[in-house]
């Protein structure tokens, strides 16, 4: 068994926003694309979803849509606005039944795993559990630069899905915490905004050379860099190329992954995220799950360029089969 | 993310309330990559030629409902989806002239997992 192919709906945003592309080209794409495992968000593709549970034609027409392109159901990403009383924070048990929710989304759905935030408290994750165990699905914490499977947050989690015993627990690694360069579209879109080209470049080095966020962003301010310099600076709080190898030692509760990308050029590569690496390390860790597209460049060409997303992961595509096919033993 | 896409092209128009007072509207999507409750909506900040509305003189409609951005703030039932485009209206007292204007749009969105309350603004000159 080896990786397989899917991509997240998110990857299709920009087109999907504008009323571009509906649920079926967006699945129709994948498919062609050869990525037959498919990720959504709820609350992207479902109109009035949380507040009004998805409608049983709506429901049908996913399970008609997977069966007429060959499709799989991989993931849905739920959100869980914990903060959706003006100050104050949304109750333990409230949150628990949030998640429930969502589980019973993704069975309808016949996702088998269900995305979770980064910020969510390991203890509401372990407390629906038993109910996520019950459905036959997962839930899986999306491991999110900054954060990394090293950082205590995330440990933290770790040891609480093992004490809970529950298998039903686990990691959705983010492959942009492995940011090994500093992304070019990023570059050009903080350049557009103002940031002189020599302080771009100087950040852009700094990050190659792995300089502490907060000492770049102090010596921007004495480049006489200001506004969109220190905005582009501050990226490196958000953003560190942390390895890929930390993730063998999850394997066991790795059971999807966010093939995130800002950029594939025509030659297939994607010049700020280690794809060759990834594969081979995720290989040699045994994984057999999907990775999903997730095309995050838009935000940052959309100010110069229409985005066209469905070349950027077609490209991504091309570039995942051939590294797994590398691989794959 | 979206920010040149927040103020829908050409729907600038003329409106008036049930009260008879006068006011304007765009449509306008909500800058994100999914729906969000309206209570999630902290502010809509709306600019015409330059002059800012105050926070009162905000009505936001959409789909035959309209709220003050007070009364959404604890609208629990209800959402802004994912690329739908919603009427933001503000009262004017009297009628815009026609003819061109700069209109801006700034959104504040409460987002859980972000260590941050992002606003996003969109300038647009527009016809009425």
């Amino acid at each position: 068994m080896s990786i397989k192919r899917g991509v997240s709906l998110y990857s299709f945003q920009h087109e999907t926003f504008l009323g571009k592309m509906d649920l079926e080209d967006c699945i129709r794409t994948c498919a062609e694309l050869g990525a037959f495992g498919i990720e959504v968000i709820g609350e992207q593709s479902f109109w009035g979803y949380p507040e009004q549970p998805v409608k049983e034609a709506d429901i049908q027409h996913w399970h008609a849509l997977m069966e007429k392109y060959g499709t799989t159901p991989v993931a849905h990403d739920f959100m869980l606005d914990y903060k959706r009383y003006k100050g104050r924070i949304m109750p333990f048990d409230e949150q628990v039944a949030s998640i429930k929710r969502d589980i019973d989304l993704a069975k309808r759905l016949g996702a088998p795993y269900l995305r979770a935030l980064v910020a969510i408290e390991p203890d509401v994750l372990v407390a629906a559990a038993p109910y996520a165990e019950e459905a036959g699905v997962k839930l899986l914490l999306e491991v999110h630069a900054p954060l990394h499977f090293d950082h205590p947050w995330i440990l933290r989690h770790a040891e609480a899905y093992e004490q809970s015993g529950s298998d039903a627990l686990g990691f959705l690694p983010d492959m942009g915490m492995f940011l090994d360069k500093f992304p070019p579209v990023w570059k050009a879109r903080f350049i557009r905004n103002g940031v002189p080209q020599k302080i771009a470049d100087y950040i852009e080095k700094a990050y190659e050379d792995r300089v502490l966020s907060e000492y770049v962003i102090q010596n921007v301010r004495e480049m006489g860099g200001s506004g969109p310099s220190i905005a582009m600076a501050e990226t490196l709080r958000h953003n560190a190329a942390y390895d890929p190898r930390r993730m063998l030692d999850h394997m066991s509760r790795i059971h999807n992954i966010h093939g995130k990308f800002y950029e594939v050029t025509e030659d297939l590569i994607e010049p700020s995220i280690p794809y060759d690496d990834i594969v081979r390390i995720l290989t040699e860790g045994g994984y057999n799950g999907h990775i999903c597209s997730e095309y995050e460049g838009n935000r940052w060409i959309e100010d110069a360029v229409e985005v066209d997303s469905v070349t950027q992961v077609s490209r991504q595509q091309k570039m995942l089969d051939k590294l797994i096919n590398q691989y794959a033993k | 993310m979206f920010d040149n896409k927040v103020i829908v092209e050409d729907s600038l128009a003329s409106e008036q309330l049930e009260d008879g007072r006068y006011g304007v509207s765009v449509l306008a999507r909500l800058p994100y990559y999914r729906g969000l409750g309206l209570s999630m909506v902290e502010n809509i900040a709306v600019s015409i030629d330059g002059q800012d509305v105050q926070r009162d003189n905000v009505r936001f409609a959409v789909r035959g409902n309209m709220w003050t951005l007070d009364e959404m703030e604890t609208e629990y039932g209800d959402r802004w989806n994912f690329g739908e485009k919603a009427k933001v209206l503000v009262v004017t007292g009297e009628p815009l002239d026609s003819g061109s204007h700069e209109v801006s749009v700034a959104i504040t969105m409460r987002v859980s997992y972000l260590p941050f309350v992002p606003t996003t603004r969109d300038v647009k000159t527009l016809n009425l």
